[in-house]
């Protein structure tokens, strides 16, 4: 990408909403040692879980509150737009999905990991999040698929 | 920024609850809060702590606020010798992670209390660990209740995903998955 300025470390988003997304974003961020990170989510008090890294909140929109989505999509943008993530982890759930289009959109690479509560079938942000996702991943092995979600471990 | 929900605080007042219960911030759970307040009343339990999210019943014999910050919730759940929860993961992993027994009870879609049943098949697959003991309902969860000194804590969770994922997720960072 000759376009993009190289960084020394790599710039990650970590997006997840609230209570179980929220929970098992943290159990991966050991992983993310190497990366300046930036955590987005819905609820300003997680800002505590993650001191001395970037922390955005948006609104907290569902597939239920078209109207919030919206906002929730808006100020996705905006974040994206000045950050310029290099890469981008969601574990779920809308405002996941959406942060993973967007980046997307300006080029950053994607993971998405579908909660583990998505036991009988994939969660519907997660399978919709599957074709724009550069590594796709459910945490139960029966759900695994050819041309679908991999399996690799679970936060558990 | 003050928490919000400090009002919904009954009479009975401790600092050090023994069983704290609590469903999410997300949908209402009345059909617990109620259980367990009944449950409480009944048994003359003056220990028990809940974070009630949005539920609209009122208890009347347990501590109850609407929310609690991150740090206050992991101090409750430090203190609690049980917790009690709906089934979803983030409570199922908080009280893995600091090894206290939970008994989970699944939101039901048909009641308006979840979107979907995920939370019955979580309850499912999750009850056959130790330490985690399924309420199908209110009945049960009064039953279970009074079981509470039988029940053995689970192992310990260590802080972190299973080191396959872990290092997918570093593959993933440092572009060597594809």
């Amino acid at each position: 990408m000759p376009l993009r300025r190289e960084r020394p470390r790599k710039k990650l988003f970590a997006v997840a909403s609230g209570g179980g997304h929220w929970v098992q974003l943290l159990r991966l961020s050991e992983a993310f040692s190497d990366c300046d990170i930036v955590f987005i989510t819905v609820n300003k008090a997680y800002r505590a879980d993650v001191n001395g890294h970037g922390f955005y909140t948006v609104p907290d929109g569902t597939r239920k509150t078209p109207m919030r989505l919206i906002l929730t999509t808006l100020k996705l943008l905006w974040i994206i737009c000045i950050e310029r993530p290099d890469a981008l982890i969601s574990t779920g759930a809308a405002p996941g999905y959406l942060a993973l289009r967007i980046a997307r959109l300006f080029r950053a690479r994607t993971m998405w990991l579908d909660s583990i509560a998505n036991i009988e079938q994939l969660s519907m942000s997660g399978a919709m999040a599957g074709r724009y996702a550069d590594l796709w991943l459910t945490q139960w092995p029966h759900l695994a698929m050819r041309k679908g979600p991999q399996f690799k471990g679970a936060v558990l | 920024m003050a928490a919000p929900g400090y009002a919904k605080r009954t009479a009975v007042q401790r600092s050090s609850a023994v069983i704290f219960v609590t469903v999410g911030s997300a949908d209402p759970f009345d059909r617990l809060i109620r259980a367990v307040d009944e449950w409480a009343g009944m048994r003359g339990r003056t220990d028990v702590f809940a974070q009630i999210g949005n539920s609209r019943f009122e208890a009347r014999h347990i501590e109850a606020v609407q929310f609690l910050s991150p740090s206050e919730f992991r101090q409750r759940v430090r203190t609690a010798s049980l917790i009690v929860a709906h089934a979803g993961m983030g409570s199922i992993i908080t009280a893995l992670e600091a090894g206290k027994p939970i008994i989970v009870m699944p939101k039901w879609a048909r009641l308006g209390e979840h979107r979907n049943d995920h939370q019955v098949a979580t309850a499912k697959r999750f009850g056959q660990k130790e330490g985690i003991i399924v309420a199908d309902d209110e009945k049960d969860l009064v039953a279970k209740l009074d079981r509470e000194q039988a029940l053995c804590s689970p192992t310990t969770l260590l802080n972190g995903a299973s080191p396959e994922l872990l290092s997918a997720v570093r593959a993933f960072i440092r572009r060597e998955d594809r």
